[in-house]
Order: C-alpha cells, then structure tokens, then sequence
C-alpha cells in the first residue's frame, strides 16, 4: 500500500501524502466512532485512557493496520480529553492527566457556567493537542534522541521537581499544602516494592499491590462531595435550577485568545513532559497549571473557578499525547503506559517501530498521526456541541448528584481492577479526606504527592544501585549538565515559594481584596 | 463490520449470563474469565486475549473466555487471589508466568506456590537473551564475563524486576561464570529495561526474546546470548545460546505462559480443558497473530505442563536456597 505514494518529496511535509487516507468512508467512519466512543470512554469514571486502549486493541484484530490505528489514534486522543468532562460536571478526574482540570472546571461549573467550562477545556485540549501532533511530524528524529537522555537521576530529579509545587499547589495555606503532599506521599509507600523485593505496610490482601491512582482520584475529589451534599440534609432544591445559561462560542474562543500566556504555558510544559518516558502525562496537568498561576497576574484567582486554570491544564494534558508517541515510534520504547498498549496495537499488526519505520510504513505510519491531528479536530467540534447539554449535569439537584456520583464513584473504582477491595480503598480515602477538608487541607497535593512517591522513590532506587557499581552517588545524581540544570529548577522553584510566602505574610491586605470578588 | 457486531454480541452475553451453576457434563454453560496478574496492554495480557479469541466458537469450548485484569506487585496480586478467592468450578480460570510464580512460591510471602494450582496447557514460551548496546565494548558473552571478572559488582545488568525470568538468567549466569554482576530491576516491565540498555544507562541486559530481536532489527542493540537449551532458528539464529557460549546455564529462566486453575476443580472439567484448550491455541487465526506480533508460541498439553512445573521447582528450589 506504502509504496503507490510518490516518494523523494521534501520529508517535512510527506504527511500531507497520506491525509486521503484518513478521508475514505470506512477511515472516516472509524475516527468518528474512535473521537465518539473516545469522549465517551473518558468521561466515565475510571476508564483511564489507558484502559479504553486496551479495551479497543482486540476490536482492531478485524480491521487492516491502517484502520485499526485510526481507531486506536483517535481513541487515544478524545478519552484524555474526555477525562475533562467528568473532572468539571462531577469532580472526578477521569485520569491522573485531569486533576488541575477539576480544580478550576468544577467550581465554575458549580456556578451554573458549566458549558463555559467545557468549551475552554475543549479548545485549550484541541490548541495544545494539536501543536502536540505537530511535534511529532515536524520533530521526531530531533527530539528522539533527546528523549533518551533521561536516565534514574535525571527522572528523580523530575520528580523532586514536582514535590516542590505540592506546597504552592493548594492556594490556602503553604503548610497545610506540604502536609496534604506528606500524607500523600505516605500512602504511596504502601505495597509490595517490586525493585527492592519487600513488603511495606501490607495489613490486607487489597493493599498488597499499593494504592491504584484512580480508585484513590475518585475516593479524594468525589466522596468528600457527596458528603458534603448528603450533610446538608433534606433538599428542597426545585427542578428549574437544571436550565443553565448558553455561553457563546465566539465568547469562550476570545477568552481562550485572551489567555494566551496560559495556553503557551500548557502547551510547552505538556509538549516536554510528554517527550520525557517514565513520567508520562500524570503530572503534565498539575506542573503547567502551578506554573501558569505562577506568571498570571491573578494568581489568586486560581482554584475559585477561573479560565486560565482550566485552559493550562487541559492544554498541557492533551500536548502531551503527540510528544509521548515520539520515543515509541522511532524507538520502541513507551514513554507512558498508554504508549505501551500502543505499542501492542501496532505489533498485532506486524508494524515494528524503530527508526526506519516511516520508510517501511510510511502509509500506516503517517495515516494514523494525521488521524489524531483529524481526531483532535472532531473532538473540539463533538466536545462543544454537547457542552450545554451535559453541562446541565453538574447543575442536577443535590440529591440526583449526590447519589448519581456516588454509583459511579464504585463502578469506576471496582472496574479498574475488578477488585472490591479497591472500592474500599476509595471508600476510606474518601471519608478520610472529607474530614481532613474540615481542616483546611485539600485533595489536589495529596494527590500529587501519591503519584511523585514512587516515581521518586524508584528512580532513586534504581539510580544509587547503578552509582553503587560506579562512581558513587555524589558523582551520579549531581554531576552532568542535565542534572545540574534540574537541580538549579529545583532550586529557583524553592526559592520562588519562599518568596512568595513572605510578600503574602508582609502585604496580606491585597490578597485578601484580590480573593473576593471570586469567592 | 459483521465481525464487530458478533463481538458486540459476546460482550452483551457475557453479562446476561451472570449467573448459573453447572454439571460437568454440560460445561461450560457460561463465559469463562481468565485472570491476568499483569495490566491491560502488557505483553502477559495481550497474548491472553490472542489465544483466547476463538473459545467462543461451536467446535472449541462453545463459550468466551473474558479477560480480568488483577495486576500489582509483579503479579503477586492476582494469584494471591486466585489461590484464596477464586471459585474451582472451571469458570475462572488464571495465566500463570513460570517461573515468576513458582520462584515466588519459593521465596514465600505469597499465599500460593507451584502445588496449589492445575495446569491446563501452555501456550507461549519466550527465552532470555543477554543484550549490550549497539556501541558497546561487548561484542560476546566472553567480552561481557571478562570484564564481570576483572570488575567485580561493576557490570550493571538491567531486567524486568525480581524473581522473573530475567532475574533468574542473571543468577544462573553469576553461578556459571563464578563472577559477579550488578543486576538492575527496572520498574515498569522489560521495555524499561530495554530503554536502560538503548540509552547507556547500564552496561547490559537481560530481556525477552521477542522485544530483543525487535530492538536490534531496529539497530539499537546487540544481542550477545540466549538461555535456552537450543538456538533460536526462527528469530535469531545467528546467537549462541550460553551453553555453547561455555557457560552452565539452562532453560530455567525461559518464560512459559498457559493457563491454569485452582486446586480442587473437579477432574472431569480439567480434563475436559486439557483436551481442548491444546487446539484453541492451535488455531489457525491465533498462530496468526501470534506470529505477527513477534510472540513465540509453544503449545504444551497438561502432562508436559506438570513435568515442566515440577522441573523447575526442583532447579529454582536449588538456585534461589542461597539468596
């Protein structure tokens, strides 16, 4: 099939080629139904992009290599963008890629502007997945190498990057934010550690694998929620509240132009994120809106319902797709785990990656990324359109929600693994950080510190067992220029926060001012 | 788009069909699951779902089979709970990785080993190799031990984790060369492992058959052994295995997959498995995509099964006595 495309054109733009494939009927059917059924997939709670993949790969065993990729690329674009939906209607992020989305996403929602809400979540997904694509068309043989110069020090790095946003993360308090990330961090260490061969807090058979992401998502941004509906008592609400006001899409399109810095933000921090193997997408969302609340000038803002939170995340999460296939295409090797069912989608059909795969395949290869520059595309299109509809779900009367959240809350905890005990698991989480938030701590660097714990915690492990057979820990995790460079991050990312922390203590008037007109 | 519908159908029956209880005779009267201890996507996982793909048809077992995924803790998860929770009437059925989970039995701290199941068949076996980077100063296993020797601790040896069959190799080969190596269990399965070697970040590998031989089609690697008894004519025929390399290691380390239930299913349903299971992984459609995704298969009845199992008990019991 490859071989009837005229070839020897100027290699930048031989994807332009193969975008008739991605237009015959059949092709065009399955990327409707792939975005569709994607959109779908992703906002049901705990369906993680990863597993609505997995899910599809053995539809693709009926279909050529071209078609099935079409499927699989499309599918792979619309649930991280789905996940946005059940993050700003319900507050359960769909996948770890989604919690920045809810943190600015519900709370506009639950002010009735829930369709304003989805509609930035989708343009800002559609900007930044598209730039995303265009990496990896225009960049690919540059940034593959690039990508494997990450080893064990620099992903711990990476990751101590990351712990040094948890304090920043919660907008109330610095303290109760490091605090929320230590309990979190805590809770990771829960399990068997695969790399060192022992057993750490391990009472019950459930918490031998330690604690999954989504179930734990789902425990800590829904249930304390529902708790808080069902405390309030008997409602009285009346059925009207369900009408929710139209917001134009000329007016959510200048608003997205208007928050240009945060988009940029998104996009670049999502893009070398998604490059990065081993990190993946779980904390592209939560860096890109913790550095875009940093350079906005309505920083306190953030976390009460404000646009360019939800534009940073949403944009970052969906940059990261086109990036992440970067290193599994030329190199075979998946950079995050949704690249790694990918990576079996294309074996199935006897496409091996490595680099010369856009010279075996060209046809295979190129129709399925123009099928996610496409399927982006459509999802903006499907996304908006349905947004005032679904939107009218987070408007739904307490007692609906309340109830309605919380079967979807066990379905999708129980579904990740068919394990009751993960439903317990979401349960405790749940009723654990309802009362915490009676504290002031809150769900967001709780969550980031579960997820940065292991990768941390391996990437050191792995990392001084290499420097024990070499030169030692001091020369390994210290010495190089990327190391030093993540270490200087590291440090100006401290030294912001400190900052920032005594101008709020020494001028503690204008934030407060700032904070009203939002609350 | 006919062979989408039929599949549409199978998933609505195998929710329709919920519940019912049975006689041998007329087993099975439902879908049957299959219990994965690693994720969807992974490469235990994704062979399953292949071998099982024509259960459904009238002349295999007559009924789907339906994957679980239960994954945690390099699979001690999932046969923790297939060995305490999982029913013995022949509706659940679990992929076993020989040797993870015997060697585990052997480590203890698990709530199975190799007695407390019933094999069924065997449908893949995929070999250890040992890989160095494309610009590596290792052009053999003679290179390679050389420098272990003269270094000792020294040669960082990347592999998918601990008491897999990476791990094992690297313990067979420590025996045999009477060298040490510093074995590197990289989290995230064999593709982590593999990046480790692409990159530099260790000296060597240990990894799969099938993953290694796409990695040097693709010029990123060298493959300098295989633990096996025989070379691999099909893939690599060019690589001696350790044996011929001079070095006392054998197949112990080869990773076996099949199917297997627990102890105390009633025999007339084991057998029953055992005489079918063998010619659904011989399908024509599944020897197929087998073979398109590079996946080695090896098809075993039960009683190659048992003796398989029982051997490497007895050799693992003997390598890991020490550790």
């Amino acid at each position: 099939m490859g071989d009837a495309n005229p070839s020897g054109e100027q290699a930048g733009m031989e994807f332009l080629h193969y975008f008739g494939g991605v237009f015959e009927p059949v092709a065009l059917l399955l990327l409707l139904g792939g975005t569709i059924g994607g959109l779908i997939l992703g906002a049901t709670p705990g369906l993680s992009p990863t597993m609505a993949v997995a899910l599809l790969i053995p539809f693709t065993f009926h279909l050529s290599a071209t078609q099935g990729l079409i499927l699989l690329g499309a599918a792979y674009t619309s649930t991280v963008a789905g996940g946005a939906v059940s993050a700003i209607l319900l507050n359960i992020p769909g996948a770890p890629a989604n919690i920045a989305t809810a943190l600015d996403g519900n709370e506009m929602a639950r002010k009735g502007q829930g369709a304003r809400a989805l509609q930035l979540s989708f343009l800002a997904s559609g900007v930044g997945g598209v730039i995303g694509v265009l990496l990896l068309i225009f960049l690919t043989p540059v940034l593959a190498q690039w990508a494997l110069k990450f080893g064990p020090s620099h992903l711990f790095w990476i990751a101590i990057l990351g712990v040094t946003v948890i304090g920043s993360l919660d907008s109330k308090s610095f303290v109760k934010g490091l605090l929320s990330g230590c309990i979190g961090l805590w809770l990771s260490m829960i399990g068997y550690d695969e790399i060192l061969g022992t057993e750490r807090f391990i009472f019950t058979d459930a918490l031998t694998g330690g604690i999954h992401i989504i179930p734990a998502l789902i425990g800590l941004f829904a249930i304390p929620q529902v708790m808080e509906m069902f405390s309030k008592g008997r409602s009285t609400a009346n059925v009207n509240a369900i009408s929710v006001p139209k917001y134009s899409l000329s007016q959510s399109i200048k608003e997205l132009l208007d928050s240009i810095r945060s988009l940029s933000i998104g996009t670049v921090v999502g893009s070398v994120i998604g490059l990065i193997p081993g990190v993946g997408g779980q904390i592209s969302g939560l860096v890109a809106y913790d550095q875009a609340r940093k350079f906005s000038p309505m920083r306190e803002k953030f976390g009460t319902g404000h646009a360019e939170g939800i534009i940073a995340a949403e944009s970052a999460n969906n940059a990261m797709v086109g990036p992440s296939l970067i290193p599994l295409l030329t190199l075979s090797i998946p950079g995050s785990p949704t690249a790694a069912v990918l990576l079996g989608g294309l074996l199935i059909h006897g496409i091996f990656p490595g680099s010369d795969i856009f010279d075996k395949h060209p046809q295979v290869v190129w129709t399925f990324i123009n099928s996610m520059l496409i399927g982006q595309i459509l999802m903006v299109i499907f996304g908006i359109y349905t947004a005032a509809w679904a939107a009218r779900i987070a408007k739904a009367p307490a007692p609906i929600m309340a109830a309605g959240v919380l079967v979807l809350a066990v379905f999708g905890s129980y579904s990740v693994q068919q394990s009751m005990g993960d439903v317990h698991i979401m349960l405790v989480l749940g009723i654990g950080m309802f009362l915490l938030e009676k504290f002031g701590f809150s769900a967001a660097p709780l969550v980031l510190g579960l997820i940065l714990g292991p990768l941390a915690g391996d990437y050191f492990t792995n990392g001084s067992m290499i420097a024990a057979a070499q030169n030692g820990p001091w020369v390994y995790f210290f010495t190089g220029g990327l190391n030093i460079l993540l270490i200087s991050l590291v440090s100006l990312s401290i030294g912001y926060s400190f900052w920032n922390n005594m101008l709020q203590k020494r001028d503690p008037v204008p934030e407060k001012a700032g904070q009203e007109p939002g609350q | 788009m006919r062979k989408l519908v039929t599949v549409a159908a199978l998933s609505v029956a195998i929710t329709a069909f919920g519940v019912s209880a049975s006689l041998a005779g007329d087993y099975p009267e439902r879908p049957i699951g299959v219990a994965v201890s690693y994720g969807a996507g992974g490469a235990t996982d994704f062979q399953a779902r292949i071998v099982t793909m024509v259960a459904g048809n009238a002349d295999m077992l007559g009924q789907p089979i339906y994957i679980l995924n239960k994954p945690g803790a390099g699979g001690r998860k999932g046969w923790n709970w297939f060995a305490t929770e999982a029913e013995a009437d022949g509706y659940t059925m679990s992929a076993y990785n020989v040797p993870h989970f015997i060697a585990q039995g052997i480590k203890g701290g698990v709530k199975y080993n190799a007695d407390s199941f019933e094999p069924i068949a065997n449908w893949g076996a995929d070999p250890a190799v040992v890989i160095v980077g494309k610009d590596s100063q290792f052009n053999s296993m003679a290179d390679l031990v050389d420098f272990a020797k003269a270094n000792p601790g020294k040669t960082t040896t990347s592999g998918a984790g601990l008491f897999v069959g990476h791990h094992i190799a690297a313990l067979q080969i420590e025996k045999a060369c009477a060298c040490k190596i510093a074995y590197i269990p990289t989290k995230g399965g064999g593709a982590a492992a593999m990046k480790a070697v692409i990159a530099g970040e260790v000296m060597a590998g240990i990894n799969n058959l099938s993953d290694a031989f796409r990695a040097r089609e693709a010029g990123n690697i060298k493959i300098i052994g295989i633990a096996d008894l025989e070379r691999n004519t099909e893939f690599l025929p060019d690589v001696p295995t350790l044996k011929e390399a001079g070095f006392d290691v054998d197949n112990s380390s080869v990773n076996f997959r099949g199917l297997m239930v627990p102890k105390g299913t009633p025999q007339a349903i084991i057998d029953k498995l055992a005489a079918q299971v063998p010619l659904m992984f011989n399908h024509k459609r599944v020897i197929k995509r087998m073979k398109a995704g590079g996946s080695p298969l090896k098809v075993m009845d039960r009683a190659s099964v048992l003796a398989m199992w029982a051997e490497r008990k007895s050799a693992l019991s003997e390598l890991l006595k020490g550790l």
